[in-house]
């Protein structure tokens, strides 16, 4: 089972993001589980949703602390959030920011594997906003192969219907490309 | 099959307008929010028959018992505080012989305001004459709307289907969610009310009744409570021929049980965790197994089956008896004695507003109790 943890802010698409992944599993015949931090969202504070994936059927109704792999949206949440919290030894990170995987790492993240895309500068090309759900989600696709790239771009386009769709499905093809 | 990838929540509003009410009201509260929200589109789009955004849940329980007087099948969705608005109401229902359902997505109930998960809410109505359900996951919760209309329209019994907030209702995952066209080969597309309000032949519901009536009326409704334990048994067996999913005899399941010295005793959601925690144990030789309690009320005190030669059972459960010790320990304990059995039952309360109970926890409690020789009662995990 991998188990998985999106850290966003309120807006951001967090727990859509989860969602999408949670689909695409489902889509290919595995089985997966895609939940919100349990409580009252804001636009803005930080968030966060789960997201787990495995060949048997997710049998757990509990809280998930030790994520195989931490993403995260939103690059200021580094400052106030302790987003590698229960991260499991070797596991991996994927962060939205300009900086590259070791720039970005610092002391902290050694231990772990450290991904980086600059998923806002995409998602303001492709959506012409900083929503960049869809398009982490795609380098999270390149970075673990859980799921196939086309599953999750037919689950988004679905998801967002003939308009957005279209380019957000661009959004998550970018990022799977440059995923660094 | 049509397994879909789909919240639990909106799972459950699919099949609801899929066994085709006649009548919906609801007042949203979290976390049953997103089955009211789901029904109220439905409605909207031309889905369902009728919904309506009531203004309180007192208002949305009176407008069924309305529509079941007279002859309809209908349908609510709360929790919490909102089922405690209704608590007048459901006495009258169950005692007025009304068919309802309620679908209660067990929420901590006030004070202190805590919106998370426990089963504080509906145990506390467990006096009000209904019929309880427990669900242990979504695929149950969808397989049990069916069931609880059938059950209560054969009954003249209304039904509480209990689903945990958030640990399913907001749970996205994989369920076969029953097509109408399954639905129908179960129920009947209409309700066949043999008494109804209905000008052409008047009647009257909820009459006075004067001392010399009253206990009778009451004691009725309590062995026809009783009776009800056949009919859960018989739908579950009537609906498992038409889905291919059973959940043990309706009324409970036994799970690793047979040969096991300790039983895990509980309801809802907490025996999936309970199930892992068992696999881990029994790898390890640990001869423990579940008995989960699935209908709450009837209480099938014939449980007690499932316990002969146990040594130990622990009742694990997300609310307290205050004052007294916790609900579902009281009733388990009052079956093996009925029994005549020598087990001896600990009682575990926790969970109480969304404090996590995970698999380590479980294998945590079954060891404990393992070593200590004398049953105990204690709320864990403070």
């Amino acid at each position: 089972m991998l188990e998985i943890r999106l850290h966003g802010r309120g807006g951001q698409g967090a727990v859509t993001g989860g969602e999408l992944l949670s689909k695409s599993a489902g889509a290919e015949g595995k089985w997966s589980q895609a939940f919100p931090k349990f409580g009252v969202e804001r636009r803005g504070a930080p968030v966060e949703s789960y997201c787990r994936i495995s060949d048997e059927r997710v049998r757990l109704h509990q809280e998930l602390y030790e994520p195989d792999v931490v993403v995260i949206l939103d690059p200021s949440l580094m400052d106030t959030v302790d987003v590698l919290a229960g991260l499991k030894k070797g596991g991996i990170v994927l962060m939205n920011t300009k900086l590259g995987p070791t720039e970005a790492c610092g002391k902290k993240g050694r231990c772990f594997k450290f991904h980086t895309v600059d998923a806002t500068a995409v998602a303001m090309e492709k959506l012409g906003k900083p929503i960049v759900n869809t398009a982490m989600m795609g380098a999270l696709v390149k970075v673990t192969g859980i799921v196939k790239l086309e599953t999750l771009v037919k689950e988004v386009e679905e998801h967002f219907g003939e308009k957005l769709g279209k380019s957000n499905a661009e959004a998550v093809k970018a990022c799977y490309a440059q995923v660094k | 099959m049509m397994r879909k990838t789909i919240e639990g929540s909106f799972a459950v509003a699919e099949v609801v307008r899929d066994c085709v009410p006649d009548l919906v009201a609801c007042f949203p509260i979290t976390p049953s929010t997103h089955i009211a929200e789901e029904l109220d589109r439905m409605y909207t789009d031309g889905q369902i028959k009728s919904y309506t955004a009531v203004e309180s849940e007192f208002s949305a329980i009176s407008m069924l018992v309305g529509g079941s007087a007279a002859g309809g099948r209908v349908f609510t969705t709360t929790d919490a505080q909102g089922l405690f608005l209704m608590h007048e109401v459901l006495f009258a229902a169950s005692g007025m012989r009304l068919p309802m359902v309620i679908v209660n997505a067990n929420r901590a109930v006030s004070a202190p305001l805590n919106i998370w998960n426990d089963q504080q809410d509906s145990i506390s109505e467990r006096d009000a004459g209904w019929i309880q359900i427990y669900c242990k996951n979504n695929q149950e919760a969808v397989d049990a709307v069916p069931q609880a209309f059938k059950i209560s329209e054969d009954t003249l019994l209304p039904v509480m289907v209990c689903m945990d907030g958030f640990y399913l209702t907001h749970i996205v995952e994989q369920i076969d969610v029953p097509q109408k066209e399954l639905i129908m080969k179960y129920l009947p597309a209409k309700r066949n009310a043999q008494y109804k309000l209905d000008t052409q032949n008047p009647i009257s519901m909820g009459m006075y009744a004067m001392p010399k009536d009253y206990q009778g009326f009451r004691d009725d409704l309590h062995l026809d409570i009783l009776k009800a334990k056949e009919n859960v048994k018989k739908e579950m067996e009537a609906w498992g021929a038409v889905s291919g999913r059973r959940y043990g005899n309706g009324l409970w399941e036994e799970i690793n049980a047979e040969d096991a010295d300790i039983l895990f005793v509980a309801m809802g959601s907490i025996i999936e965790n309970a199930e892992l925690a068992v696999d881990k144990m029994r790898a390890k030789g640990k001869k423990v197994g579940i008995v989960r309690i699935r209908c709450y009320r009837p209480f099938p005190a014939e449980v007690a089956k499932a316990f002969v030669g146990k040594k130990k059972i622990v009742v694990f459960e997300k609310a307290l008896g205050f004052g007294a010790s916790p609900p579902l320990y009281t009733d388990v304990s009052n079956a093996v004695r009925e029994a005549g059995l020598k087990t001896k039952v600990y009682s575990i309360a926790g969970g109480l507003g969304g404090k996590d109970v995970t698999v380590e926890h479980i294998m945590e409690m079954l060891a404990r109790v393992k070593k200590e020789k004398e049953p105990f009662q204690i709320v864990w995990g403070d």
